[in-house]
């Protein structure tokens, strides 16, 4: 069982990030300056969660095709 | 106080669902056996150890509970952390675990079954898996009741439906999947509660802003103008700062006693660092757990003392009102009325699935705590000592069924009596303090011994309870 948690993660803020972000270039501008002082922090912080996401899913790809160049390396001898 | 949630929140809120049940999912094809289900195979790399460690520890009683005494007391909330937990965080590492770790024990109880004997660990699994019942009855009790309060749900569907999801996760994947659950959730309380903080002190100004604001609050209550924002200044005495403790009673008691009882002993918290994939791993997650923990109180504590900040009015106006009630303040609504302040719709999404995460995690905490202490301590230990593992493992499911039901019906309990809270807080600080002792003495003094062990807890314990009772 090898799931790598990192991509999940990953997964799971990118798709917040989107979800946020996209939201944030189509809301109405008023709910800011009501609530966040007139930022647009869906935008703003949907870029932060997509960024985070993002480098969750890199590493995690990076770690899958590492280990999966040392099981290859490890065969050759044998094989 | 009602939120009303847009359909984006609702969406934020549906997409952390499928993840952690998927996340269950995806697990449960790993789980072949008890080793797997309830110790998480002992293969898990340290980092994901250390904030499965912290995760489990962040439940709502924490981010809710720690933001209200910031508010109440200002920065010396602080020293829940860097003296309630830190220190004793170093010492399980350097000290605990390689006895924990070394002993090949699976448990808290079955450690001290091969230190001591057999009815020191029934005594300590009996009462160890009451308390997990109990603390995830309460969270559950305490979810619901938000969730009706801020949204308006319905009480018993919010018991049901986090009691199905918390049970669909850990049944299924065991305790790999509730640490990467917790894992999940660190990161989202992080993500999920930062904004709040930036937010605040972007309107108030800045430190000095806070610091200035909170200069009132304090000269309003009678106290030193820093009393809100020092940590340690104002402690040589208890009647120059709010909490009203003094600087050697808030060292022993919460430093030690209560600090090292909770890191060192209770197995939820230990289970995580033992789930590790060798004795370096292990040692290493409570260190690595430290660094996030000494920075927590920028994340619960200050939106605390932002409230209070922001609601004091310092010759500009208020900007922000924390809710009342009944004419003093409430400050337990600290961090839902914030979110519903500060986040538009979208963030507020995430800021309550953050809320509503902390909730789960310390839930399945206790669920997979629970299931592995009546597995093997209570189960095995005295109902049926040799099954197969199959058998066993069917056992720990069933107990995950049961310890759910029951927590089910404790949150209901919770539900008819108001102080009920107070009182397990209590009885946990009875039970806790005693069992270090016992530690400290079994790992450190060669000729102590079962009977004194059984006998010593029983007798902390009772004399916990009738220094509290003449008090």
């Amino acid at each position: 069982m090898d799931l790598d948690v990192r991509l999940p993660i990953g997964l799971m803020f990118s798709v917040f990030g989107v979800l946020l972000a996209g939201f944030g270039l189509v809301s109405d501008p008023g709910i800011y300056a009501e609530h966040s002082l007139g930022i647009n922090v869906n935008l703003d912080w949907g870029l932060v969660l997509l960024a985070f996401g993002a480098a969750m899913l890199l590493v995690a790809l990076r770690a899958r095709r590492s280990r999966a160049r040392d099981v290859t390396s490890r065969r050759r001898p044998g094989s | 106080m009602l939120i009303h949630l847009g359909v984006i929140d609702y969406c934020l809120l549906i997409v952390y669902f499928a993840f952690v049940l998927g996340i269950g999912f995806v697990v449960k094809k790993g789980v072949s056996g008890t080793k797997d289900f309830f110790e998480s195979g002992r293969a898990l790399p340290a980092w994901i150890c250390a904030l499965g460690f912290i995760g489990a520890n962040l439940g709502a009683q924490e981010v809710m509970g720690m933001a209200a005494s910031g508010a109440k007391y200002g920065i010396m909330t602080s020293h829940f952390y860097w003296l309630g937990a830190i220190p004793a965080m170093v010492f399980v590492a350097v000290f605990m675990m390689p006895f924990y770790y070394g002993s090949k024990a699976r448990s808290v109880p079955e450690y001290l079954k091969l230190r001591f004997d057999e009815k020191t660990r029934g005594l300590n699994a009996v009462t160890f898996a009451g308390m997990t019942v109990m603390s995830s009855g309460i969270s559950m009790y305490a979810l619901a009741t938000l969730l009706r309060a801020i949204l308006g749900w319905n009480l018993h569907l919010c018991i049901a439906a986090s009691g199905a999801i918390v049970f669909v996760y850990t049944f299924t994947g065991g305790l790999r999947s509730a640490i990467y659950n917790e894992v999940l959730q660190f990161f989202l309380i992080v993500f999920g509660f930062l904004p709040l903080v930036l937010l605040g002190l972007k309107q108030v100004g800045g430190w000095s802003g806070l610091t200035s604001r909170l200069a009132v609050v304090a000269t309003r209550n009678g106290m030193p103008e820093g009393a809100w924002s020092h940590s340690w200044k104002f402690a040589g005495s208890a009647q120059s700062n709010p909490m009203g403790v003094e600087w050697f009673g808030l060292a022993m008691g919460l430093g030690f006693v209560l600090s090292f009882g909770y890191w060192c002993t209770d197995f939820l918290v230990v289970q995580r660092a033992m789930a590790a994939k060798d004795m370096s791993a292990a040692r290493r997650t409570p260190i690595i757990a430290a660094f996030p923990k000494m920075l927590f109180p920028f994340l619960v504590i200050l939106p605390g003392m932002l409230a209070i900040a922001l609601t004091t009015d310092a010759g500009g106006g208020a900007h922000f009102s924390l809710p009342s009630n009944g004419g003093s303040l409430n400050y337990d609504m600290v961090v839902p009325a914030m979110l519903a302040h500060y986040f538009p719709s979208g963030l507020l999404g995430l800021g309550l699935t953050a809320l509503i995460a902390s909730f789960m995690s310390g839930m399945a905490g206790n669920v997979t705590a629970f299931n592995t202490v009546w597995t093997y301590d209570i189960y095995q230990a005295y109902i049926r000592p040799k099954a197969s593992d199959a058998h066993y493992l069917a056992v720990g499911r069933a107990a995950t069924i049961a310890g759910i039901a029951a927590s089910i019906a404790c949150a209901y309990t919770a539900a008819k009596f108001n102080n009920i809270m107070d009182v397990l807080q209590l009885v946990f600080a009875f039970v806790n303090a005693p069992l270090f002792a016992t530690f400290l003495l079994g790992m450190f003094w060669r000729r102590t011994t079962g009977h004194g062990a059984f006998f010593g807890l029983l007798a902390g314990t009772a004399a916990a309870a009738a220094h509290h009772g003449c008090r």
